[in-house]
Formats: C-alpha cells, sequence, structure tokens
C-alpha cells in the first residue's frame, strides 16, 4: 500500500458502510452497519425489525386453534416447524393426546420441509459467494430443481406448496395414500443422490473452500453464551439438538445421527447442513416404512374456534427447525386465547453472534459468514 | 446434578421458590442466581428472555440450559409497575443482550447497566410499548379483534 493511501486512511478515519437493509446477500431486510478500516471490520452493528409484524400481540386476541397459521408465516422457508412448535405447546399444556400416525407424518412433513430449506440456502449461499461459483446461479438454480420436487410433494399432500397448514393441534390435517407414502420415499433416494452432485460443486472446489474455511469462527464458549442453535451450535462442537435433547412426535423411535462439526467455522456450518440433509433422507425413508395405521385427528370437533379454553399455567416447547430450535413460551389464563406466547425465534439468536465475530473479517467474509449462518429475517422480527 | 438438585440448592441460597418451569428468585438476586447456575451447576446455554404482563407487574423470565444433561432451568423475577427496573444480565450471558432490548421494546422494562439500551424491533422514535396489556390494540384504520360476545 503505497504511502498516499495511509495518510488518507487516517486522515477518514474508519468508514461507515451500511449493508441493507435492501441488499442482496443479507437474505430479506437486515440492516448491517459496518464500520471499516480499508477492507476490514473494526464494528458491525445489525439492525433489525424492518420485518416485523407483532405476531405476540396478535397472538393474544385469537383463539388457539387459529393460530397455527398464522406463524406459519415467521419463518418462511420453514414454515410447518412453526407451526408444529406451537401446537407442540398447546398439547403439553392442554394435555392434547396425539394419535401415533399424525405425529409420524408431522415427522415426515417436518423433515422434508428442512431439506427443502438447506435447498434454499445453499442456493443463495451459492448466490452469496458469487464469482466464487461460477457466477453463482449455477448452484441455486440445481437446488432450487430440488427443492420444487419437494414442493410438488407438498402441493399433492395438502393442496398448498408452502403454507402447508399441515399441523393441527392434537392431530394432522392431511393424510397420506400410499402413492405419496412412494413419492416422499422417492424424494428421499433423490436427495441423497443430488447430494454428491451438489458436493462436487461445493466442498471439492478449491475456490468455495477458501471463502469458506477458517471464515467467521465461532468458539464453542461464545456459542453457549450467546445462545446460538442448531447447525451453528453443532458446527462449533456442541452436540445438542432438540430432536434429541427434548424428543416430541416421532423422533424418540426413529434411528439417526446428529452431525457434530469442531471447527465453527462457515465451512463446518455448511457441512452440518449437508450432513442434516442425508440424515432427513435417512429419517424420511423409516417414516415411510414404518408409518403406523390408524385415525390421524381425535379430538372432538368444535363449533367455535373459542370455545377451546386451557388452563392457566405455563409451558415451553421446542421443536428443531431447519435453523435451530424454535420455541414457544406459552402463558395462559384460563381463557380461549393465549395470554402471552413468546416466540424463541433461533434466528435472531444467530443473528445476535455478528458483532461477536465481524470485528476483524474482510467485508467479503461477512458476507459469507452471513449466509453460513442462515437467518430468515421473517423468523429474526417476527 | 440432578434438576431437582439444582432447584433445592437455589432454594437454599437465593431463597427461590418453584413454579412450572424452573425457580422464582428475588430481584437483587437474578444476575447471582444466574451465575450460580453458569458457573456451578453447568447451565452455560442462554435460551432465551420473555416476559409476561400481569396486573401491577412485570414478570421477566431467563432461560438457561446445560447442553450436557438436557435439563432447561427458567429464573424469574416480578418486577413491580409503573416503573420496572431490573440488572441486565448481558454480562452473565451474552445472549441477553438482544433479549433484553426486546423486552424493553415491547414491555419498557429498564434494565440497569444494559450496554446497548436501545429499542430493537420498533422505529426508535416509537412511543409506548405494544406487548403491555394497556397498550390498545385498536388501529388508526379501526380494527378490533372480534369478541365471541359481538356479532360480526
Amino acid at each position: 500500500m503505497g504511502q498516499g493511501v495511509e495518510i488518507v486512511e487516517r486522515e477518514l478515519g474508519e468508514l461507515a458502510l451500511n449493508m441493507g437493509p435492501q441488499h442482496p446477500s443479507t437474505h430479506g431486510v437486515l440492516r448491517l452497519t459496518l464500520h471499516l478500516r480499508g477492507e476490514t471490520v473494526v464494528k458491525a452493528v445489525p439492525g433489525i425489525g424492518y420485518l416485523h409484524r407483532g405476531v405476540e400481540k396478535l397472538a393474544e386476541t385469537l383463539a388457539y386453534d387459529q393460530l397455527a397459521p398464522v406463524f406459519e408465516r415467521d419463518d418462511y422457508l420453514g414454515p410447518t416447524a412453526n407451526s408444529l412448535g406451537y401446537v407442540l405447546v398447546v398439547e403439553r399444556l392442554g394435555g392434547f393426546e396425539v394419535p401415533r400416525r399424525a405425529a409420524w407424518l408431522r415427522t415426515l412433513v417436518a423433515e422434508l420441509q428442512r431439506v427443502a430449506s438447506h435447498l434454499v440456502w445453499l442456493g443463495t449461499l451459492g448466490l452469496d459467494l458469487g464469482g466464487a461459483l461460477g457466477g453463482g446461479t449455477t448452484l441455486y438454480m440445481y437446488c432450487f430443481r430440488e427443492r420444487e420436487t419437494i414442493l410438488d410433494f407438498m402441493e399433492e399432500l395438502t393442496g398448498t406448496r408452502f403454507h402447508t397448514n399441515f399441523n393441527l393441534i392434537g392431530g394432522a390435517r392431511y393424510d397420506l395414500t400410499p402413492e405419496l407414502a412412494a413419492r416422499a420415499g422417492a424424494l428421499a433416494d433423490a436427495a441423497e443422490r443430488m447430494l454428491g452432485e451438489l458436493h462436487s460443486m461445493t466442498s471439492r472446489n478449491v475456490v468455495f473452500r477458501q471463502r469458506m474455511e477458517r471464515v467467521g469462527v465461532i468458539p464453542p464458549d461464545l456459542a453457549l453464551a450467546v445462545g446460538v442453535t442448531g447447525p451453528v451450535l453443532r458446527a462449533s462442537g456442541v452436540r445438542y439438538d432438540v430432536r434429541r435433547g427434548q424428543p416430541y412426535d416421532a423422533y424418540p423411535e426413529l434411528d439417526f445421527e446428529i452431525p457434530v462439526r469442531q471447527a465453527g467455522d462457515a465451512l463446518a456450518r455448511f457441512e452440518v447442513r449437508m450432513a442434516e440433509i442425508e440424515q432427513s433422507a435417512r429419517l424420511v425413508r423409516q417414516l415411510v416404512d414404518g408409518l403406523p395405521e390408524g385415525p390421524i385427528f381425535t379430538r372432538k370437533p368444535l363449533k367455535n374456534p373459542k370455545a377451546a379454553k386451557l388452563k392457566p399455567g405455563e409451558a415451553y416447547a421446542a421443536v428443531e427447525s431447519p435453523r435451530g430450535e424454535l420455541g414457544y413460551y406459552l402463558v395462559a389464563d384460563g381463557g380461549s386465547n393465549p395470554y402471552r406466547l413468546k416466540i424463541h425465534a433461533p434466528s435472531f439468536c444467530n443473528l445476535q453472534i455478528i458483532p461477536h465475530i465481524a470485528p476483524g473479517l474482510l467485508l467479503a467474509d461477512v458476507i459469507a459468514t452471513l449466509g453460513s449462518l442462515d437467518p430468515v429475517l421473517g423468523d429474526v422480527d417476527r | 446434578m440432578p434438576a431437582a438438585e439444582v432447584r433445592e440448592a437455589l432454594r437454599l441460597r437465593f431463597g427461590a421458590v418453584d413454579f412450572a418451569l424452573g425457580v422464582e428468585v428475588p430481584r437483587e438476586a437474578l444476575l447471582e442466581t444466574l451465575r450460580a447456575l453458569r458457573d456451578l451447576h453447568g447451565y452455560r446455554f442462554y435460551i432465551c428472555a420473555s416476559a409476561t404482563d400481569r396486573e401491577g407487574e412485570v414478570e421477566v423470565v431467563h432461560g438457561v440450559r446445560n447442553v450436557d444433561s438436557g435439563d432447561s432451568l427458567w429464573v424469574k423475577v416480578r418486577l413491580a409497575k409503573p416503573a420496572p427496573e431490573v440488572d441486565s444480565a448481558a454480562f452473565v450471558f451474552a445472549g441477553a443482550e438482544w433479549h433484553e432490548r426486546e423486552i424493553l421494546d415491547l414491555f419498557g422494562v429498564k434494565f440497569r447497566a444494559h450496554p446497548d439500551p436501545r429499542r430493537i424491533l420498533m422505529p426508535d422514535e416509537y412511543e409506548g410499548h405494544p406487548l403491555l396489556k394497556a397498550f390498545p390494540i385498536d388501529t388508526p384504520w379501526g380494527y378490533r379483534p372480534p369478541t365471541s360476545t359481538e356479532k360480526p
């Protein structure tokens, strides 16, 4: 660097750069104020709330049975996990029985949606890294092609491609026909097949590895204190997965592994998610093969949703959404709507790590780090 | 250490009272309780903080977890209105920073010695705290949620 450049920089000091809220690689409306010295970040201040819709206040005005579809709009890449977490907390407080077949079906849909969500993450990560992957859109197209088959399956099953509205308090809304079960099995096989293809474009690509390796390292102690969850936590060497820690629905009966990496960098988070796709495929195959017979909904039908009331109390239930631990803290007062419902959003917790790890990174590495955290802003802002 | 013994230890040391999901402690003992949970009992993972607006007081809970045993514990404090105030837990668990900002934003609870006490979800110039029960739900365009006694 020439002498003149240094003088100019000393005079100007830090440069504050606003990345977002409208920026292609902030995955929604995240605003990052980056204080730069040259190309190195010295301070990063995330600004959120641009997508705040007040669902927690809204939840206090609606009846319990009306709320599941509302929460599906929170995390718009893994909607099933949202409504699943909500129905779980109501079932826990209200003591509702879930038929075994319904529990297995809910797990099946959740796992397929995890694959779909991870595919969106990988595709958009490819866009973020841009030139590293031959223009970037190649990976994106491959991922979205595979995701499309899962959405088609959802449409066949529920009539909706995306916000499936599948989970009900005390059961599931739609049943799986034998033909559809075979299709779900085929989707699992396809997911495993495509992994090789995706790996050849990413983890076996030297440019991709250079962009991801030793970038945005999160030490395990920091990960625990900040409370990052899901793949981000497990990439830092902490073996905690809600599906094993507080098992729900069909998971206690299923055989799967929890991928863990020790490095804590962006590449480790990538590897954990790729391994999760593999495990999800394994789970889907088990769920299709061992699907029990029986009813999927046994609650007495209500004439008016306001007739369903919960006894006073507090409960917390969490699911492992594609982004991590998605929890609902429900306070009931005996009425027909929640007295207070707090959503523990995984993206919110994962995004909080940015001010801790961004200082010292290059500007381009912030993009890779952010991509590897996979925040969904609908989930952050609620 | 099993969860029941942890609760017993907290009861003896801080006068903690059990509730469904964890323990309730006096307001002054919150930080010491969280520190004891982190350093003595292995609850090193910070889940989140939440608040509930009750009559005359605001309840704040902090959730912590022992990732080795999988046990979660929620620590609750009750803060008297109209000016609820409590020590910030952000220096015990770094993750509390944003969750406390959210409670400050939506409930108006003041966190003493918070490193960055700004609103987080609502705009900076916003007035009021939306999740308080007293906050009107009527909007400028006249929406009111339907109640069961009213005919649409």
